[in-house]
C-alpha cells in the first residue's frame, strides 16, 4: 500500500474520492436538489394558493423581481446590515479583546459575561431589545434617556436600520471577540517584549505587531460572520417588519413579503436564485480576499 | 447593576496594591495601581453592559406582569408565576428534549460526514479543493426563504415533516460546510510527518484517523462540535417551517409566547430564560474548550 | 403530554402514555396565542374528560408565523394538522380550493342558527359552512370615561373622526403619560391596514374599482392617511408605527390612551381581566365616521376548520363543534369568568343575563357585528368581499406592502402623497402579475 502510494496518484485520487464523498455527494444532493427545483420552479407560474394556474413561465419571475422597485433598496440595506455589522464587530471585537486579555481580577467571569449573547437565539435576543431596551415607553433605554432628561428615542421608527444593526451586532460581537481573544493568546510574548524594550508604545505595538497577527483571525470571523449577515430574517420579523416604508427590508425579507406571503414559488424560488448570484457575486470578491489570507 | 459591582470590587485590587508597593519608585506604583483599577472597572463596565440585556432578561421573568413593565427597577418581590404560568401551557422538558436531541444528534452526524472529508481535503489536496471549499460555504448564503417549499414538499414526500429524524437532517446539512471547512484548518495545520510515520508503520487509512489524526485534533474537533450545537440550537427558520407537535424543538416554544395579547414581558421573559438556559450553561462550561481547540486551527 | 405531567415518572409516564395512546386518537390543533384561546387550551381535560377516547396535542404560535405555517402545510397537503385556527379571510378562498372539510351535518344540539349570521356567512362558501366561529368581533372606540367627564365632553351617540381629533386634542398630556388617542401602527394587513381600510372606507374610498384598477391614489385615501398621520403624530404614542393591537392593548389597559379605536374583543379584556387599569373608567362607542358610515367598522372572527388532508375527520369535527358550541361558553363562563367567555358568535351569549351583567358592552358589540356587512362596505361599488380586507389570496402580500408604505408615512420618512404612490405602483404590478390586469 505504502509502495502504490508512493508510485501512483491514481490511489491518491481513488482516497480523496472515496474520503470526501460522503460530504460533497450530501451537500451536492442539498444543494442540488433544492437548488434545482428552485431553479425549475423559477421559471414556472407556480403559486399554492392558485392550484389552477400553472405552466412555463420563462424569465416572467425573474423580470417581476428585477424590476421591483424594492429590489435595489433591499439590496443597499443588505449590503448596509452586512457592511455595519461586520465593521462593529470586527473593530469592537479587537478592542475588546485588548482589554480582556489584560489581567484584572475577575476576568474570567467578565470574559464569560461578555460572550454570553453569542448563545441566545435570534428569536429571544430581538424580541428582548424591542420590549426590553429600546421600547419608547417602558424600554430601558428610554427609562436612561428620560432620567438624564433626554426624550426617549423611538428606536424603531427614529433610526430602524440601526437599531437592527445594534441588535444583530449585539449577537455577533461575541463571536468576534471569541476568535480575537483565542488569537491574541497565541501571540508570542516575548514579541511584544522586545518591541517594548526598542521603546514602541501600547498603541504602536497594537498596530504593528497585534493587529497583524490578528489578520487571519479577523478574516475569519468576516467569512463565518458574513455567511450569517447576508440571510439576517428573524431580527427583522420580530421587530420591524421591514418597515417603515422600505428602511429595514433586506434581501431575504423582500423574498418573504413579495413571495411567501403570497406563496408564489415562483417568485420566491427566483428571488432565491437572485441571491445566491448575489452572494457569489460578494464570495468572489470578499471570501476570495479572505481566503487568501488565510493562505499565509 | 454596575456601580454595585465596581464598588464591591474595588476591594480587590487592593490585593495587587500591596504586591505593588513592594517595588520601589512610589509614582509608578500609583500609576500602575491607577491603571489597574481603571482596567478592572472598565473590564467589568463593558462585561456588564453587553450582558445587561440577558441579566434584564431573567430578572424581568421573576416579576410580576405588573412590575415588568413600571419603571425599571431592581428592587421587586420575586415570583415563580411567570413560570408557572409557562409551564401549564406547554410542556418546556418536551420542547427542551426535541432541542438537546437534534443539537447533538445534527451535530455527531455532522462530524462524522465531515471528518473524512476535511481530512483528504487537508492531506491530499486536489486543485479543485479550494474551490469546493469556497463552493460549500457559498451554499450557506442562500436565505432558506427561497427555498422553503421545494424542501417542505421533500419532506412531506418522505414522511419527513414534523420528525426529529428530519430536522437533524436539515441541521447536518445546514452546518455542513462551516464543520468541513473549520476541521480543515484544524488538520491542514498539522505536522505532515506525524501521519506520515503512521502511515510507514502501515496503518490503513481509516486507522489513520481514527487513531493519529483524530487524538491530535481533539480540541479542534471539540470546539467545532460545540460551535454546530450552538448553531442548531439556536435555528429558528426551519425548525418552525418543518415541525408542528412531536418534534417542535425551543426555538417554536418561544413563538408561542412572542406576542400574545395583554401584558406578556414577565411570562415572555420567563420562557425565553428557559429557552436559552442550557445552551447559555453549555456555552459557559465549554467556553474554555472551545478557546483552546480555536487556537489549534483556523485563527492561531 | 398531560399523563407526563401528572406522573412524573418518566417509566410510568411512558408505560401510562402508550397504554391510553392506543386505545384514544391523538388529534394536532393548531392555534393562535391570543388570551381566548390559551383559555380553550387550559381547558383540555375538560374535553378530555368528556370525550376520552381523543387526545388533544397543541401547536400554539403567533399569529403571522401560525398563518405561514399553515397556509404552507394546507396548501401542499402536508398534513400536518387536524384542527386549524383561520380567520374570515382565509375560510372562503381555502374553501373555494377544496381544502377544507365541509360542515353541514352539525348536531341538533349545536344549534347552528344560533350562530350570529354575518360571522356565519363570511365562514361559508356558497351557504356551507367550512370553519366554526371561536369569536367573533367588530371594531369600536373606547375611551376614559374619567377623563372625557373631567374636560366635559360629551360622547355623542355616533362619534364622528373630526371630534375624535378635537378630543384627542383636548385630552393629549404626554407629560402625565397620558396619549390623546392610540391607533394601530404597526405595518401588516392584519394590523395597521385592518384600522386602516375601516377609515378610508368611512372617507367614502376603496381598495379597488369594479375593474380592479388600485384606488391608492385617489382623493379618499389621501384624506384618510394624511388624517391618520396628522392624528397619530400629534396625539398618539411615541413609536406607533410598531403598536399592534396587543401593544395598544397594553397601552390603554395601563392607562396611557383616552381613546382608542380598535376590535370589540378588547372589552372583555380591558373590562374584567386583573392586569386592566381601567376597567372603571372605560366608556365605550361606535367606531367614528367620516363621510359615510358605511365600512366605518370592521367583521372578523377567528374560527376552528378541519383541512381535508386529516386522516382524524371525526375526531377533529367533536372537538371544533365542542369549542364552539353553546356549553364551552357556558364553561368558560363559570370556570373563568363570564368577561372571558368568547364573544361574537351566538345570539344566545348575548341573551345570557348572566354575560350581560358581567359585560355592559355586550350590546355595542353585537350591533357592531350585526351591522357590518363585508359585501357591502365601501361608498362607491367594489369587486371584492371584506369590510377591512380584500378577499383575494393576493391581499396578504399587498396589504403588507401598502402597510409599509403607510407606516413609512407615518414615520416621516415619506408624505403621505409619495408613500400613496408607491403604494399604487406596487398594488399595480401585484394586480397585473396576478392577471386582474393587463
Amino acid at each position: 500500500m505504502n509502495k502504490t502510494r508512493a508510485s501512483g496518484r491514481t490511489v491518491g485520487g481513488f482516497r480523496t474520492l472515496s474520503l470526501q464523498a460522503p460530504a460533497v455527494t450530501l451537500l451536492l444532493l442539498w444543494m442540488l436538489v433544492p437548488l434545482g427545483m428552485t431553479l425549475w420552479f423559477s421559471l414556472q407560474r407556480y403559486n399554492l394558493l392558485m392550484p389552477g394556474m400553472t405552466g412555463f413561465a420563462g424569465l416572467e419571475n425573474y423580470e417581476y423581481l428585477l424590476t421591483d422597485p424594492a429590489l435595489w433598496k433591499s439590496m443597499g440595506n443588505t449590503l448596509l446590515l452586512v457592511g455595519w455589522v461586520l465593521v462593529i464587530t470586527v473593530v469592537g471585537g479587537t478592542l475588546l479583546a485588548v482589554l480582556f486579555q489584560q489581567e484584572f481580577p475577575g476576568r474570567g467571569v467578565a470574559r464569560v459575561l461578555a460572550i454570553s449573547p453569542f448563545f441566545v437565539m435570534p428569536t429571544v435576543s430581538a424580541l428582548v431589545w424591542k420590549n426590553m431596551m429600546m421600547h419608547p415607553s417602558n424600554g430601558v433605554l428610554a427609562w436612561l434617556a428620560e432620567s438624564i432628561g433626554l426624550p426617549a428615542l423611538d428606536w424603531f421608527s427614529s433610526l430602524p436600520l440601526t437599531s437592527i444593526v445594534i441588535i444583530v451586532a449585539w449577537q455577533w460581537l461575541p463571536f468576534a471577540l471569541l476568535i480575537l481573544l483565542t488569537a491574541m493568546q497565541s501571540l508570542d510574548d516575548d514579541q511584544v517584549e522586545a518591541a517594548r524594550m526598542d521603546g514602541a508604545g501600547p498603541v504602536a505595538i497594537f498596530f504593528f505587531i497585534t493587529l497583524p497577527h490578528l489578520k487571519r483571525a479577523i478574516s475569519v470571523v468576516i467569512m463565518i460572520e458574513m455567511i450569517f449577515l447576508l440571510t439576517v430574517f428573524a431580527e427583522i420579523f420580530v421587530t420591524t417588519s421591514g418597515g417603515p416604508g422600505l428602511a429595514t427590508t433586506n434581501l431575504a425579507y423582500l423574498i418573504y413579503i413579495r413571495a411567501l406571503l403570497d406563496f408564489d414559488v415562483g417568485t420566491a424560488s427566483a428571488g432565491g436564485v437572485i441571491a445566491i448570484i448575489l452572494a457569489n457575486i460578494v464570495a468572489i470578491f470578499l471570501v476570495r480576499m479572505v481566503a487568501k489570507n488565510l493562505e499565509s | 447593576m454596575t456601580t454595585v459591582r465596581n464598588k464591591q470590587l474595588s476591594s480587590t485590587p487592593n490585593a495587587g496594591l500591596a504586591t505593588a508597593t513592594q517595588a520601589p519608585g512610589r509614582p509608578l506604583v500609583t500609576t500602575v495601581n491607577t491603571k489597574r483599577l481603571l482596567l478592572t472597572a472598565l473590564g467589568w463596565v463593558v462585561a456588564g453592559t453587553i450582558f445587561f440585556p440577558i441579566f434584564w432578561m431573567v430578572l424581568t421573568g421573576f416579576k410580576t406582569e405588573a412590575a415588568a413593565i413600571a419603571d425599571p427597577s431592581l428592587i421587586f418581590s420575586p415570583t415563580l408565576d411567570s413560570y408557572i404560568e409557562v409551564q401549564q401551557r406547554a410542556d418546556y422538558f418536551k420542547f427542551a428534549m426535541n432541542s438537546v436531541v437534534v443539537a447533538f444528534g445534527s451535530t455527531l452526524l455532522a462530524l462524522l460526514i465531515a471528518i473524512p472529508s476535511a481530512y483528504s481535503m487537508a492531506f491530499l489536496p486536489t486543485k479543485r479543493t479550494k474551490g469546493t471549499l469556497l463552493w460549500m460555504l457559498s451554499t450557506k448564503m442562500l436565505p432558506p426563504v427561497g427555498v422553503l417549499v421545494p424542501i417542505y414538499l421533500l419532506f412531506r414526500d418522505f414522511g419527513l415533516l414534523d420528525t426529529r429524524t428530519g430536522l437533524t437532517i436539515v441541521y447536518t446539512l445546514m452546518n455542513l460546510p462551516i464543520v468541513v471547512w473549520m476541521l480543515y484548518t484544524f488538520f491542514k495545520d498539522l505536522p505532515k510527518d506525524i501521519l506520515e510515520a503512521g502511515r510507514m508503520d502501515g496503518a490503513s487509512t481509516f486507522q489513520e484517523v481514527i487513531f493519529l489524526l483524530m487524538p491530535l485534533t481533539l480540541p479542534g474537533i471539540a470546539s467545532t462540535g460545540l460551535l454546530s450545537v450552538i448553531l442548531s440550537w439556536n435555528e429558528a427558520f426551519w425548525s418552525l417551517n418543518l415541525t408542528s407537535s412531536q418534534a417542535a424543538p425551543l426555538t417554536a416554544y418561544i413563538a408561542s409566547f412572542s406576542s400574545p395579547e395583554g401584558l406578556f414581558w414577565a411570562k415572555l421573559s420567563a420562557a425565553s430564560t428557559m429557552a436559552i438556559a442550557p445552551i447559555l450553561v453549555f456555552g459557559w462550561l465549554t467556553q474554555k474548550q472551545m478557546v483552546r481547540g480555536l487556537t489549534f486551527g483556523a485563527v492561531k | 403530554m398531560k399523563f407526563t405531567r401528572a406522573l412524573p415518572l418518566a417509566g410510568i409516564a411512558v408505560v401510562g402514555a402508550t397504554a391510553t395512546a392506543a386505545s384514544a386518537e391523538t388529534i394536532t390543533v393548531a392555534t393562535v396565542n391570543n388570551n381566548d384561546m390559551v383559555i380553550m387550551q387550559s381547558l383540555t381535560s375538560e374535553f378530555e374528560k368528556a370525550h376520552p377516547n381523543i387526545k388533544l396535542d397543541w401547536v400554539v404560535l403567533e399569529e403571522n408565523v401560525l398563518r405561514q405555517r399553515l397556509t404552507t402545510d394546507i396548501a401542499t397537503g402536508g398534513g400536518q394538522f387536524d384542527v386549524m385556527t383561520i380567520g374570515t379571510y382565509e375560510a372562503p378562498i381555502w374553501a373555494e380550493r377544496g381544502w377544507l372539510a365541509e360542515l353541514n351535518d352539525l348536531p341538533e344540539e349545536y344549534q347552528v342558527d344560533d350562530l350570529l349570521k354575518p360571522v356565519r356567512d363570511g365562514l361559508s362558501q356558497n351557504g356551507t359552512l367550512h370553519a366554526l366561529p371561536f369569536y367573533g368581533e367588530s371594531s369600536m372606540m373606547f375611551y376614559r370615561q374619567d377623563l372625557f367627564d373631567e374636560a366635559g365632553i360629551e360622547v355623542p351617540e355616533q362619534p364622528s373622526w373630526e371630534e375624535v381629533r378635537d378630543w384627542a386634542s383636548q385630552l393629549h398630556n404626554p407629560q402625565e403619560g397620558t396619549y390623546g388617542i392610540c391607533l394601530r401602527g404597526k405595518p401588516g394587513w392584519g394590523e395597521n391596514m385592518a384600522f386602516v381600510s375601516t377609515l378610508v372606507n368611512t372617507y367614502g374610498g376603496r381598495w379597488f374599482d369594479m375593474d380592479w384598477n388600485p384606488q391608492l391614489d385617489s382623493q379618499a385615501w389621501q384624506e384618510a392617511i394624511s388624517f391618520y398621520v396628522d392624528l397619530l403624530n400629534n396625539y398618539g404614542p411615541p413609536g406607533a408605527t410598531s403598536n399592534g393591537f396587543n401593544e395598544n392593548l397594553a397601552l390603554f389597559s395601563r392607562g396611557n390612551c383616552a381613546i382608542w379605536v380598535d376590535a370589540t374583543s378588547a372589552a372583555g379584556k380591558l373590562y374584567g381581566a386583573d392586569e386592566s387599569k381601567v376597567s372603571d373608567k372605560l366608556g365605550f362607542a361606535p367606531a367614528p365616521v367620516a363621510e359615510t358610515p358605511k365600512g366605518s367598522h370592521w367583521l372578523w372572527s377567528w374560527a376552528l376548520a378541519i383541512p381535508s388532508s386529516s386522516e382524524k375527520q371525526d375526531a377533529a369535527k367533536t372537538f371544533v363543534t365542542w369549542a364552539t358550541s353553546q356549553d364551552y361558553v357556558e364553561l368558560v363562563g363559570e370556570t373563568k369568568g363570564w368577561t372571558n367567555v368568547p364573544p361574537g358568535t351566538r345570539e344566545s351569549t348575548y341573551e345570557n343575563p348572566r354575560y350581560q351583567e358581567a359585560a355592559p358592552f355586550a350590546d355595542f358589540v353585537l350591533n357592531a357585528i350585526r351591522d357590518a356587512d363585508p359585501n357591502d362596505s365601501t361608498l362607491e361599488p367594489s369587486p371584492y368581499k371584506g369590510v377591512q380586507f380584500v378577499g383575494i389570496p393576493e391581499f396578504q402580500s399587498i396589504g403588507t406592502q401598502v402597510g409599509q408604505m403607510v407606516a413609512s408615512a407615518l414615520a416621516g420618512d415619506n408624505t403621505v402623497e409619495q408613500a400613496l404612490q408607491a403604494a399604487q405602483t406596487a398594488t399595480e404590478r401585484t394586480m397585473k402579475r396576478a392577471g386582474y390586469l393587463d
